[in-house]
């Protein structure tokens, strides 16, 4: 029974994968770039979220209301500032710049907001705490829940977005070839301004749910960027439902891998990349030879 | 008045010089074949009218403004259009979203969905497929019917029957009759001199960056032609 | 026609002069305890594995178009099997050059699997190896977890012997990496990996081995990276798997072979000379230091991405050490030519 619990758990976790990877994996899809200052815009994210429930004492979601828009924007500005003229320098280029901005990022707000280890859990009231019991043995908090539905309607929402409107479509087509989209009136440059800002509001609800469910403080940024790459990574780079079946099969491997050792929880997160990884690049040969079928000797 | 007027164009690929000075006019309703063997330089010629190359020096003037310094996208929304070598669709979307994508970004006009699927009523049945998935002759049609949706006034068409059957290129050809009729001006870049006098009220042949000859269409045949494309009117004028 | 003649040179009379100059600094470094005072000499050891690092990132990053953000997996690699060679009984300075060998060892297959991975996907790739690695070699229990443990092999020797043989390790090391990464650059694989840099699939359809170069390259990072790591032990003592496998390495690396000059010889040294300065001077102000660093690379990777080194060799043509080739054309009425 613990054994399904930690499964059922792990899903849950994965949940919150899925909206944490998300920004990197469309980002990715999009503009080719993984940013690798994704885990700290996060934690940016819940530190202006923390400074407006302290500076109103009302309640995160709706700081949300103000703090998205301001990250959108802070996207928009990121890709004009540095993203865009990365772009055109080559591929290396957007890995150095995005890292540059990731080390300003992590040690500003260190400066700004101190060392000290921050939650927004005690502004949410019950919803910190309060959870449904199935049996016993198993329980799903309320808040858990609430952040799998939002990485559900996230996904379901870009997919949308990206299959039925005409700013999908533009993105998509940017996406494919921007040398194209020129061709037949489309400032490719303006799309991944737009793409950024929709990234950034993503990366800004799974802060302030990072900030809800977890302490954070202003070096956790890596680590979240490591469990983003890990999540697109097992769930196949610039897919939108494998974004959430690999931020479930990340949750549950770190899950079991907790119940194993209290080391457990990371290793087991970074060995499933791992054999993903060796899965991808030598399981290929092997499947093709167990698929075909043997000849029999005439 | 010319639509278009092009003044003493360079460009270069890094220290390779692709379009060496070249001038030439043209006034609406025009159609202009280009022709010259491959790396004379055509393909840039068109690319650096569209804006989608930057040209080292000279002019591009569009209906009487300078447009040397304009991205390509603002060009479109001023009127020319590119249908680029190698057709270059969207592979993972589908006709319809190709096609979509460009009305929703282009001039407005008369050219919209209906329109383009009456002047190439191959790809109705199309519409919903992928189009990385069409056949060449298809994958063309909607290249064009993408360029068209943007409503240009100028339209390029570089090598239109390139890795096309001659049964699609047939078809091909058929639909911009009517395009060709409607006095859209147009520059096309195409290999089969035939066909190139046929479609053309002028040729431009182009050799090593430069023109070779100019002239009407209907006022030059094919040996003097071929005799520029290979730069044989040249080793006549320097012989020893 | 006039027929052009040239002839293809290696040495210039600059790189000559230059090459002269390094032999004679390399000389004075190499009496270093000597002449220097024991804070000088023990600081010249830092700058030694900054040095190491500078060109390890560079080999990878500059050369093979393989920008990591992990390489301090092999720092922490190789101060962790310094460790235990040495508590099994190997000397101290042996067991720093066998440690970084066998970090090699590992990273050849280890490279097999990330060079599968493309641009930022290596980058993080590396990253994620780093973390494990450093949680695995937690587990350890002769490391203690994040406590860490000591280099007590040092002990055994009075505390200037140790100082002046560690900084000739470091500077033997430096000397021998830096001579193979030039002979690597001199060589076949030099002028593959460039080409791969420059452009992977025409690399590939030339003849380039493009895979083979990148794994040398790889490997040689490895092995370097782990030596650096093994010396830098031999410095501060303590081995804390928090600090040996921290990802403000990768800040430093990155900072000075771009600062230096990202795929030039001689860029990542100047790097080093001037990250190390910089370390020297406002290195106490702590973070906002840290975020100056982060402030100056990604001004470098957005406007000078070719560094101060490659910027002076291309507005001025300078050359200092023949990595490549120079042309010279050779014109004996000295007119141009006409076709």
């Amino acid at each position: 029974m613990n054994f399904l619990n930690q499964i059922i758990q792990g899903v849950l976790l994965g949940g919150f994968y899925a909206l944490l990877a998300c920004g990197l994996s469309f980002m990715f899809g999009v503009m080719r770039i993984i940013n690798l200052a994704h885990g700290s815009l996060a934690i940016l994210a819940a530190f202006l979220l923390m400074g407006f429930c302290n500076y109103t004492n009302l309640s995160p979601f709706i700081g949300l209301l103000l703090v998205l828009p301001v990250m959108a924007l802070l996207g928009w500005a990121l890709q004009f500032t540095v993203l865009d003229r990365s772009l055109r320098a080559g591929p290396l280029i957007p890995v150095l710049s995005t890292f540059g901005v990731a080390v300003i990022l992590d040690n500003s707000m260190f400066e700004v907001y101190g060392a000290n280890s921050q939650s927004l859990g005690p502004n949410i009231g019950n919803l910190a705490y309060n959870s449904w019991n199935l049996t016993n043995t198993i329980s799903i908090a309320q808040l858990d829940a609430l952040v799998f539905v939002t990485a559900v309607v996230v996904l379901g929402g870009l997919q949308i977005i990206l299959r039925y409107t005409a700013l999908g479509r533009t993105i998509r087509a940017t996406a494919s070839d921007p040398a194209v989209v020129d061709l037949i009136g489309v400032n490719a440059r303006m799309v991944y301004a737009a793409a950024a800002a929709m990234a950034m509001v993503m990366i800004g609800l799974a802060g302030a749910f990072l900030a809800m469910r977890n302490s954070f403080d202003p070096y956790a940024g890596g680590p979240q960027l490591i469990f983003a790459f890990e999540t697109i990574v097992i769930g196949g780079l610039g897919s939108l439902w494998g974004t959430l079946v690999g931020g479930i099969v990340l949750g549950v491997a770190q899950n079991i891998g907790a119940t194993i050792s209290p080391h457990g929880f990371l290793i087991a997160g970074h060995l499933t990349f791992l054999v993903v990884l060796v899965a991808r690049t030598f399981g290929g040969r092997i499947a093709w030879r167990a698929l075909l079928p043997k000849r029999a000797a005439s | 008045m010319n639509i278009l007027s092009v003044e003493n164009l360079e460009c270069r690929h890094g220290l390779l010089v692709a379009v060496r000075g070249i001038s030439f006019t043209m006034a609406e309703g025009e159609i202009l074949a280009l022709v010259g063997a491959n790396g004379a330089g055509k393909t840039t010629l068109l690319r650096s009218i569209a804006g989608a190359h930057n040209p080292a020096s000279g002019r591009v003037t569009f209906d009487g403004q300078d447009v040397t310094k304009l991205r390509a996208y603002k060009r479109v929304a001023r009127g020319i259009a590119l249908v680029p070598e190698g057709r270059r669709l969207f592979a993972d979307m589908t006709v319809e979203e190709n096609l979509r994508v460009a009305g929703a970004h282009g001039r407005k006009g008369t050219w919209d969905l209906p329109a383009v699927l009456d002047a190439f009523p191959q790809l109705k049945p199309k519409l919903k497929a992928r189009s990385g998935d069409l056949s060449g002759g298809q994958q063309q049609a909607t290249a064009i019917g993408r360029a068209l949706m943007t409503n240009p006034r100028l339209l390029l068409l570089d090598e239109v029957s390139l890795g096309l059957s001659p049964l699609a290129v047939d078809q091909v050809y058929e639909s911009l009759n009517g395009l060709m009729n409607s006095g859209t001006t147009i520059i096309i870049v195409e290999q089969d001199l035939r066909r190139a006098i046929a479609v053309s009220s002028r040729i431009i042949c182009m050799l090593e960056g430069a023109i070779a000859l100019e002239g009407a269409s209907a006022a030059l045949d094919r040996e003097v032609i071929t005799a520029a494309y290979f730069g044989l009117h040249r080793q006549t004028d320097t012989a020893p | 026609m006039a027929t052009t003649s040239y002839r293809v040179e290696r040495w210039t009379r600059q790189s000559r002069l230059f090459a002269v100059i390094i032999a004679l600094v390399l000389m004075v470094l190499a009496i270093g305890p000597f002449i220097f005072s024991a804070d000088i000499t023990d600081r010249l050891t830092t700058l030694f594995v900054y040095v190491i690092l500078a060109a390890m990132w560079n080999a990878m990053a500059g050369y093979a178009g393989l920008v990591s953000i992990g390489n301090q997996v092999f720092i922490g690699l190789g101060g962790y099997f310094l460790i235990r060679l040495s508590d099994a009984g190997v000397s101290l300075y042996p067991a720093v050059v066998l440690a970084a060998l066998i970090v090699g060892l590992i990273a050849l297959p280890v490279g097999e699997l990330m060079l599968r991975l493309r641009g930022g996907e290596f980058a993080i790739g590396m990253w994620v190896l780093a973390e494990l690695s450093h949680f695995l070699v937690n587990l350890d229990p002769v490391i203690q977890g994040e406590t860490g443990t000591s280099l007590t092999a040092l002990n055994a020797y009075p505390p200037v012997a140790a100082r002046n043989d560690t900084y000739w390790v470091g500077f033997v090391l430096m000397v021998v990496l830096l001579a193979v990464v030039f002979a690597l650059l001199r060589g076949r694989v030099g002028a593959g990996v460039q080409a791969i840099r420059d452009d992977e699939v025409a690399a590939a359809s030339v003849g380039v081995k493009v895979h083979a170069g990148k794994r040398i390259m790889f490997v040689l990072a490895a092995i370097g990276c782990a030596a650096a790591g093994g010396v830098w032990l031999a410095t501060t003592i303590s081995f804390q798997p928090g600090t040996f496998f921290g990802i403000q390495w990768t800040a430093y690396m990155l900072f000075m072979a771009l600062v230096g000059g990202l795929g030039t010889f001689e860029g990542p040294i100047i790097g080093a000379i001037l990250f190390f300065i910089m370390e020297s001077w406002f290195g106490a102000t702590g973070v906002a230091y840290l975020i100056g660093l982060g402030v100056t690379a990604l001004a470098f990777s957005l406007f000078l991405p070719r560094g101060i080194w490659g910027s002076v060799e291309t507005r001025l043509g300078i050359r200092l050490l023949p990595v490549g080739f120079s042309l010279r054309l050779v014109n004996p009425d000295g007119g141009r030519d006409r076709d």
